[in-house]
């Protein structure tokens, strides 16, 4: 099949602290391309492969993209595609997008992630290191490695070890900040709340958390939730925009505790 | 080279307590003034920077990926094993212990094995307490299930999530102890070289990929938990990134490299479906508790599954193995695959492929159950192909997917370099031949959580805090090699892409040094790889510039590099004249089945690097069984 991409170049990164678009998006611009040797059997990111391969040979430099595993769970891949976060199947991460999922002769618009906590490196890279400081900042139980009591002398129930389960099977790609309006990470910290908090092993810090990861996440620049539930639509997979209400809760219930 | 493995006296159940206690300590309060360098961040890397950084060493730990937190090992699947007999079922530290060198073709080192073993039901709970959501049954305990290659139900899981469950709970330590200053991460950073100053690792050179700058970082000893090499393969279960680049480096500044080809071809991966294809994605092993494999019996049978009456099916693991039946080793499996379709009963447009059936299992237990089960692997399964494996089979062919040779270490986990340790995949230890499922995860933990930070005390004990800095020559010469690497690459402008080149290799080792192998292939390998090595040096073509993200750059070094280790495979299994393991000499074979040669190859082949791959040296640790008898390795 045939593709006609339109696809972000940059090759300058774009300034953290940058006061207009402008100086955020530097030299960035949208290139066109015309691949005519796809198969629908490709991914997404084997189609892009295969351009670049055609581009080296042109002696043009090859679109920068991230992606490791290709199977959909390290999180590294993500680019919007025709406007949409991983593009236009659900609970699918870019990396596992086929080409099946485009027509013959489809014009496919693809952009790095935008957002201002998310600068981009090039092309269609961006630094989601915002996301490592806000986790340092306490989505953990804090055991050292050593001697902890046996594994089965807490029981926890199923019903809650699934409800954990759900929230810490978040990726960590940013869709979720991505198809925000107000670039919001929300559904990404709440995950990280409503994982911990449905184990007993993460009750016990659970105000410190709930406190310490809304404020790393406001400083890191990140928007407020409007409730559009645009994340929990793009997600690759699919967590339930409750997370959002646990760390709401959570969060409050941590500010009752301190007064 | 001083192959010594410094494996403690006594009984076996006692090496590792008698270890600890003869190990020199350090001082508490001088444990600051140490600098450990630990380079990946999966399992192994994480765990050990983690676990040192607690402990009071300084720690600066490096990644490829843009967070550590997308290291490979997020992407196991289907299980950590570990001898709790919380089942009652007749499991204990021994039978773990036995089952993973039988399941290794009896080509481990029994003291490493053993306490490996030992410590599998801590990182259970290590990794319960730091919150990993296993999956729990009604009564609120942790489930198991078995797993190739095993008779007990030991292994613990998290859905078809296990890795990245438990790498996330290993992040989250390594989080932690960023947050506490005690560990500097350098994420976009690669290690180009190691240094070696008075025969002891000091530091490593690291390139910064964004920046493309290329620095020098000095520290009191090295943990190298690079993972493995099954990229030399171009297509494996891997990530894109995965490289040998690391251990290479190390392996040239003197590190022995033990047993290059033992490489495991995972039995159930999805078929390859074109020349496109850039990775191959696993099926999990869990898979085969439930699905049947079988091929039909007459060749070139091109009816729909559904349509071939039972009669005329061979499920023929179970007609084989009729005691492990579906759940024979991985590399049991992943011949037998081979041999049907070597015989032309192969499924599929290209005849690459078996089916692993679900049918009878849905029949016995509901779709439902089997959703519950794995819903994520045949959600996976149906996007990649586009078929419903509720309603027919899936097609499977096996792929390299884990490597069991690395850099050789000793007890300790120490390699030939002094100061140098190495964990995880990127070692050679625990898994022999052929590692069995569910057993990765449990040792790159082990390593990580619990090995690495004991051993290392007793190497640091003898050394004088930050004896070496960055600006000693030997951190110069280095960084100097490497920027002459970059610009050579960037200059030669020829007229194939790296991938090509790196396809070109993948093809090789496939077709010559697969599955099986034989003389002739591996010679006709050692003709070819060095040609191609010389051919990629000429011809390659990487544009832009070595002063920014250069992700062709990047890659060019790693196939450069690859294309030397590819040699070096090869070599190894040209010289191990048995098929044990995931070695499969076709010489060496009885009806299909492998012939080990204890007399001649029962030790551990250890290569030594002398200017260049052909001249590498080969020596020999041999294994002592005392506690496991040698045996023919038997699931039938
Ligand atoms: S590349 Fe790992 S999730 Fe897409």
């Amino acid at each position: 099949m045939k593709v006609t991409l339109h696809i972000w170049r940059q090759s300058q990164p774009s300034d953290r602290h940058a006061q207009s678009a402008r100086d955020f998006q530097r030299d960035g611009r949208m290139v066109r391309y015309e691949l005519d040797d796809v198969s629908p059997d490709m991914s997404f990111l084997e189609m892009l492969d295969v351009l670049n391969e055609h581009l080296i040979k042109k002696g043009e430099e090859p679109v920068a993209f991230d992606h490791d595993c290709r199977e959909g769970i390290c999180g590294a891949c993500g680019v919007v595609i025709n406007g949409v976060a991983h593009g236009p199947e659900k609970g699918t991460t870019t990396c596992q997008l086929h080409m099946r999922s485009f027509r013959d002769g489809a014009e496919i618009y693809v952009e790095p992630w935008r957002a201002k906590a998310f600068p981009v490196v090039r092309d269609l890279i961006v630094d989601r290191s915002a996301f490592d400081r806000v986790v340092q900042n306490g989505a953990y139980v804090s055991v050292n490695t050593g001697a902890p009591q046996d594994a089965n002398a807490t029981p926890v129930p199923k019903a809650d070890a699934d409800k954990a389960f759900d929230a810490a099977t978040c990726i960590g790609c940013g869709a979720c900040v991505a198809a925000c309006k107000n670039a919001s990470a929300m559904l990404f910290v709440g995950a990280k709340v409503s994982h911990f908090v449905h184990l007993p092993q993460g009750r016990v810090e659970r105000e410190e958390r709930a406190r310490n990861l809304v404020t790393a996440m406001d400083e890191e620049g990140f928007g407020n939730c409007t409730n559009q539930y645009e994340c929990e639509a793009v997600c690759p997979k699919e967590i339930p925009v409750r997370v959002i209400a646990d760390m709401n809760r959570e969060f409050l219930r941590a500010k009752v505790r301190e007064e | 080279m001083n192959l010594d493995a410094r494996i403690p006296d006594g009984p076996i159940q006692e090496k590792w307590d008698r270890r600890k206690f003869e190990l020199k300590l350090v001082n508490p309060a001088n444990k600051r003034k140490y600098k450990v360098l630990v380079v990946g961040s999966g399992l192994a890397g994480a765990a050990a920077a983690a676990s040192m950084a607690e402990l009071g060493y300084q720690v600066e730990c490096f990644c490829y990926q843009d967070s550590p937190r997308r290291a490979h090992s997020i992407a196991a699947q289907g299980g950590i094993n570990a001898a709790k007999n919380y089942r009652n079922d007749g499991d204990s530290v021994w039978r773990l212990f036995y089952d993973t060198v039988k399941g290794g073709d009896f080509r481990a080192r029994e003291a490493n094995v053993y306490r490996l073993a030992q410590c599998s039901v801590n990182i259970i709970d290590q990794a319960v307490a730091q919150g990993v959501p296993f999956a729990r049954d009604y009564s609120g305990l942790l489930d198991n299930r078995s797993f190739g290659g095993a008779q007990v139900s030991r292994t613990f899981y998290a859905r078809g999530q296990t890795g990245q469950q438990l790498l996330l709970g290993a992040y989250a330590a390594l989080s932690r102890q960023i947050h506490a200053g005690q560990v500097k991460m350098f994420n976009r950073t690669e290690m180009l070289d190691l240094v070696v100053v008075d025969g002891h690792a000091k530091g490593i050179v690291v390139r910064d990929m964004v920046s493309g700058e290329v620095r020098a970082h000095a520290g009191d000893a090295v943990v190298l938990a690079t993972g493995g090499y099954g990229n030399v393969f171009y297509l494996s279960t891997n990530a894109k990134g995965c490289n040998v680049t690391a251990a290479w480096r190390a392996h040239k500044r003197g590190a022995g490299f033990a047993n290059p080809c033992y490489t495991q071809i995972h039995p159930t991966c999805i078929p390859v479906s074109g020349d496109h294809q850039s990775k191959l994605t696993l099926m999990s092993e869990s898979l085969r508790n439930d699905g049947r494999v079988w091929v039909p019996k007459k060749p070139k049978d091109t009816r729909p599954p559904n349509q071939i009456p039972e009669d005329e099916r061979d499920y023929y693991l179970e007609r084989k193995y009729p005691s492990f039946g579906n759940l024979a080793p991985r590399d049991i499996a992943s011949r037998a695959a081979k041999e049907a379709c070597d015989k032309g009963l192969g499924i599929g447009e290209t005849g690459l492929g078996v089916y692993l059936d679900f049918r009878d299992a849905i029949a016995r237990l509901g779709k439902e159950a089997i959703k519950a089960r794995y819903g994520n692997l045949f959600h996976m399964y149906s996007k990649i192909t586009a078929e419903d494996p509720y309603s027919q089979p899936m097609r499977i062919y096996p792929a390299v997917h884990y490597t069991m040779g690395g850099l050789w270490v000793d007890y300790d986990l120490q390699s030939t370099i002094p100061g140098l340790f190495v964990a995880g995949e990127a070692n050679f230890s625990d898994h022999g031949a052929n590692r069995l499922g569910a057993s990765a995860l449990m040792q790159g933990l082990c390593d990580g959580y619990f090995v690495v930070p004991a051993t290392i005390a007793g190497y640091l004990a003898g050394q004088k805090p930050g004896g070496v800095d960055g600006k000693h020559p030997a951190f110069r010469a280095s960084i100097k090699e490497i920027e002459d690497r970059v610009k050579q690459l960037l200059s030669i402008q020829g007229g194939r892409t790296v991938d090509e080149f790196h396809k070109a290799l993948g093809k090789i080792m496939w077709d010559k040094c697969g599955m099986a192998r034989n003389e002739q292939g591996l010679n006709e390998a050692l003709r070819e790889i060095p040609a191609l090595r010389e051919e990629f040096w000429r011809d390659v073509k990487v544009l832009g510039d070595g002063m920014t993200l250069n992700q062709s750059l990047e890659k060019a070094g790693r196939v450069a590099d690859f294309l030397e280790f590819g040699e070096l495979l090869c070599r190894d299994a040209l010289e191990r004249r048995e098929s044990c393991g995931g070695h499969f000499r076709e010489e060496w074979q009885d009806d299909g089945e492998a012939r080990r040669d204890d007399e001649h190859f029962a030790h551990v082949a250890v290569w030594e690097y002398q200017g260049d791959v052909k001249d590498a040296v080969r020596h020999q640790e041999e294994l002592q069984f005392e506690n496991v008898q040698l045996a023919v390795r038997s699931y039938k």
